[in-house]
């Protein structure tokens, strides 16, 4: 077999050795002339090594032959920064047993329910097989599961999404199932928004703190920026106009091209819920701006206070302002707690957006025998109330039990209304007022009291000591051991 | 910057948006859009478009149907009953993939290849169908306007998957009749230097083994080459080989894998990248499970990375996986899908001989290529897309034009098989043994 590799001769020649003995730098440069000119002149860039650091020519075994891969995809590999992942890892390397192993750490990080998971288990030994195998003459044909069928999802099951999210969001705003487009999950929802609504180095304006995902989400590949809008505790984290204004006025002098406006509601990492003027001013916002508006719901359904939720595809509808900027994400990770089956959704009012969305579901959709099972789960509305009831009733009564620990420690949260989590203040234990303070307090919570919960710095949270703590995969009984050990950890701090 | 405030301003989209890389316009998928206003029905539309221009594989459904109905009577493998496996399923999100899954595919891989290569199944990343496989591979080997080198003929969706997002470029290796449309050493080189030319970074070959549309697998001396030109150049090998069960004979398929199989370089092994789906194989294209297998390490991370934006679903890897480990299943069904895709390939192509038509001699897939050059009363790409036209609207039959999937030689058709019952096939060749007899008349 023919296979000529450029250059190995010249790394395992003589490089190494004259670099390891102590010849004077005279030598050593007239080493890299001869190299130089022993080297076959490029008759085309592209064949040689990329490489051109001359250290690399003289580290043993280093072969100058190694194929590259993308400069994008240099990022992706290495190993995370954020505080976030770390937390999620390390919880996997000494995750928490209640019974085998009660000293491992114990998960806040991950914003995921299983508060309602009898009732979900009991509806799918009831009707999982039927609702995917089942057809019109009870005999199972395998071909209504195993075609192609439309990417963005059957019509029954867009229909029964648009019904389903209608009815969580509080019947008070309908969904028409042509603007609706389903996705294998969140992520690729909002990852084809981006691709639909900015070029690469444009922006979204994005209120802080915000959901530490995002960033993979939309910068891997899209190449479009996130900019910070801060909020502040005083006004409950809850975004202004003219923090809005001020952003995108920086980013213009900064010469960014500022594509649309991206929020969670209910908020992600707060838990707070906009009002109707809220979500009516960033709207008036984006359209004097003319920019696009991305409300990512995904939390709709998990609504616990007594603020009511208001969809932003409620504002648009209502006439007063131009809703072909609106675009919705949705999906059943976080309400439903089926994560695993990766169903999202797209909702836009624009028809191109839509359009687009649609073709580029080839590389993001939905099983067809998940939809199948989606579309019968969705549609029986019977179990979806009760679902929906005790979802919400159990997070509601989880949170009061975590909120009051919290609070006889002292600690107080932020108020929230919807989400799976509380955004806790932390402030008082740290050692200092910053953000090394904070994340000083992030590693002894996670190495000494055995918590993994996420710092505010993750989610680009301007002030410090604040922190995300899920508690909706926890049983009561898994409360006080955690107060127990933050309380611990302030004991020792003080000592 | 200019300052956009009019409430009358509409607002503005990304390139990727309104651009048409999607390709939707093209004959590939007018010929669709004819089938879904007129489709045959054996019983309720005789006379309708029969679609011959879809790639997907029902000829072994029975076989399926079957497995399920008996080794899953109650459901209890599909994850309904028992707490474990249900949560398990709800909950898994991770990127990973589910070990006994990867597991299964490798294994599922392994028995397609005879054994003659292995594969480990913590190199599969998976993909939400070789569709995005590609695409992902794409945006992780080549940046924009970078290209990928691509034999022509080739399937026409690649114009999107390889291009629409990622920016990259694909500049064709043309290939042609003159020798079964072999890649030849020269047409690698002359296509590198085009690119060069144009002041384009090639960052690699992509291949379809078998490929689509010839329905013929690579030669075992040609992956040689290819992979030599790749390590000189040092470049990426690409290896789509999404038909690999679907090859008529066994012994006549050499992947990619065997050739690296006996290769210890780490530096030629890691430019190398294969990539599978059980859509064709398997017939599940509604499954939506795609892989890619790399051995490159780098490459491995930062895909299953990146497969966060096109995860299978837990629920379908639960699924499949005990499906594809099961070995004595796995065997009996790719042999008896080889055979039945040989036998529909045998009477295809004896039908059209008896009309006059000659196909490249062909060995695997769901479809054989077919020259109706001698049909042209113009020698030209439109003289190719008059014909097409006629097909068509006449003789209702929706095949795919050489044109579309850039093929150098004119008059060039891909014709699928698979995706309809023997009687079907019977009532296409008719129609063409019919329109064959009109011409010969006059």
């Amino acid at each position: 077999m023919r296979l000529i590799v450029p250059l190995r001769g010249v790394i395992h020649g003589r490089g190494g050795l004259f670099v390891g003995s102590l010849i004077p730098c005279c030598l050593f440069y007239f080493l890299q002339l001869y190299l130089k000119r022993r080297r076959p002149p490029p008759s085309d860039p592209a064949e040689l090594p990329r490489t051109s650091s001359r250290t690399n020519l003289f580290s043993r075994g280093n072969s100058i032959g190694r194929v590259r891969v993308s400069s994008r995809a240099v990022p992706v590999a290495k190993p995370p920064d954020s505080p976030y992942y770390i937390g999620l890892e390390r919880v996997k390397t000494d995750p928490y047993d209640r019974i085998k192993n009660t000293d491992g750490i114990i998960q806040l990080g991950l914003a995921e329910s299983t508060l309602c998971f009898d009732l979900l288990q009991r509806w799918m030994s009831e009707n999982l097989m039927d609702s995917m195998m089942q057809s019109d003459d009870g005999e199972f044909d395998i071909s209504s599961i195993a075609m192609y069928k439309p990417f963005e999802g059957l019509l029954e099951l867009r229909v029964a999404f648009a019904d389903f999210m209608s009815r969580i969001m509080g019947g008070n705003v309908s969904f028409d199932p042509s603007n609706m487009v389903i996705t294998a999950g969140g992520t690729p929802a909002i990852e084809v928004l981006a691709f639909c609504l900015a070029d690469h180095g444009n922006a979204f304006l994005i209120p802080t703190p915000y959901y530490p995902g995002f960033d993979r989400d939309i910068k891997f590949r899209t190449g479009v920026e996130l900019i910070p809008v801060h909020c502040r505790s005083s006004d409950n984290f809850t975004v202004t106009v003219s923090a809005l204004e001020q952003a995108l006025n920086q980013a213009r002098k900064r010469g960014s091209k500022v594509s649309g406006i991206l929020f969670s509601n209910p908020s992600n990492p707060v838990g707070n819920i906009l009002s109707r003027e809220t979500l009516q001013d960033i709207l008036r916002f984006a359209q004097e701006k003319n920019i696009h508006v991305i409300s990512d719901e995904i939390f709709a359904g998990s609504v616990y206070g007594d603020k009511e939720f208001v969809s932003m595809a409620e504002i648009a509808g209502s006439g007063e302002f131009d809703k072909s900027r609106v675009h919705i994400i949705y999906g059943l990770s976080k309400d439903l707690s089926i994560p695993g089956f990766r169903a999202g959704v797209i909702y836009s009012f624009h028809e191109d957006v839509v359009n687009a969305a649609k073709k580029l579901m080839r590389f993001s959709s939905v099983p067809v025998p998940v939809q199948r099972i989606l579309i019968s789960l969705l549609s029986d509305v019977r179990f979806i109330e009760e679902y929906m009831r005790a979802h919400r009733q159990r997070i509601r009564d989880k949170h009061i039990r975590f909120v009051e620990g919290l609070k006889q420690l002292g600690i107080p949260c932020a108020e929230s209304g919807g989400g799976l989590y509380c955004w806790v203040d932390m402030s008082s234990l740290l050692t200092s007022y910053s953000e090394k303070g904070e994340l000083e307090l992030f590693e002894k919570l996670l190495t000494v009291a055995k918590i993994n919960a996420t710092p505010g710095t993750a989610c680009y949270c301007i002030e410090p000591g604040w922190f995300r703590c899920c508690f909706t995969a926890l049983a009561d009984e898994d409360i006080p051991v955690i107060m127990e050990r933050i309380r611990q950890l302030r004991e020792s701090s003080r000592s | 910057m200019m300052e956009r405030s009019s409430n009358n301003n509409v607002v503005e989209l990304s390139r990727v948006a309104v651009s048409d890389t999607h390709g939707e316009d093209s004959p590939y998928f007018a010929g669709w859009k004819a089938y879904d206003e007129n489709p045959y029905d054996e019983s309720h539309n005789p006379s309708g478009v029969i679609q011959m221009g879809l790639a997907e594989n029902q000829v072994s459904f029975d076989l399926l149907e079957t497995y399920l109905e008996k080794k899953n009577p109650e459901g209890s493998m599909w994850g309904s009953k028992g707490a474990p496996g249900f949560r398990e399923n709800a909950l898994f999100q991770d990127y990973h993939g589910l070990k006994t899954f990867r597991q299964a595919m490798a294994s599922f891989m392994e028995q397609i290849r005879g054994g003659k290569a292995r594969f480990d199944p913590d190199r599969i990343v998976l993909t939400a169908g070789a569709t995005a496989a590609n695409e992902l591979l794409t945006f992780i080997l080549a940046d924009p306007n970078d290209a990928l080198l691509v034999p022509t003929p080739y399937y026409p969706g690649f114009d999107r998957d390889l291009r629409w997002r990622t920016g990259v470029k694909i500049v064709p290796i043309h290939c042609d009749s003159s020798n079964h449309f072999e890649i030849t050493p020269e047409a690698l080189e002359s296509a590198y230097q085009t690119a060069r030319d144009a002041n384009i970074r090639v960052r690699g070959v992509l291949i379809t083994n078998p490929s689509n549309p010839l329905g013929a697998t690579v030669q075992k001396k040609v992956l040689e080459d290819l992979l030599d030109f790749c390590v000189r150049k040092n470049i990426h090998l690409v290896s789509d080989e999404i038909y690999s069960g679907s090859v008529f004979h066994a012994s006549e398929f050499t992947s990619v894998a065997e050739i690296v199989e006996s290769i210890d370089d780490v530096s030629v092994k890691e430019r190398v990248h294969i990539v599978y789906s059980l859509s064709k194989d398997l017939g599940l294209p509604g499954f939506r499970v795609g892989t890619i297998y790399s051995y490159n390490d780098n490459v491995v991370r930062t895909a299953r990375r990146m497969s966060s934006f096109t995860l299978v679903s837990s629920q379908t890897q639960h699924m499949l996986a005990s499906m594809l480990s099961d070995e004595e299943f796995t065997e009996k069904y790719i042999r008896i899908n080889r055979e039945r895709l040989r036998r529909r390939y045998e009477i295809i192509v004896e039908g059209l001989k008896k009309a006059g038509i000659e196909c490249l001699k062909g060995n695997a897939g769901l479809f054989c290529w077919m020259n109706l050059g001698f049909l042209l009363e113009k020698k030209t790409k439109d003289g190719e897309l008059q014909l097409w036209d006629v097909i068509l609207k006449e003789l209702k039959l929706n095949i795919s034009p050489g044109s579309s999937c850039h093929c150098s030689e004119v008059g060039w058709f891909r014709v699928c098989f698979a995706n309809m019952s023997e009687n079907t096939l019977e009532i296409a060749l008719k129609r063409i043994h019919e329109f064959m007899d009109r011409r010969r008349r006059f």
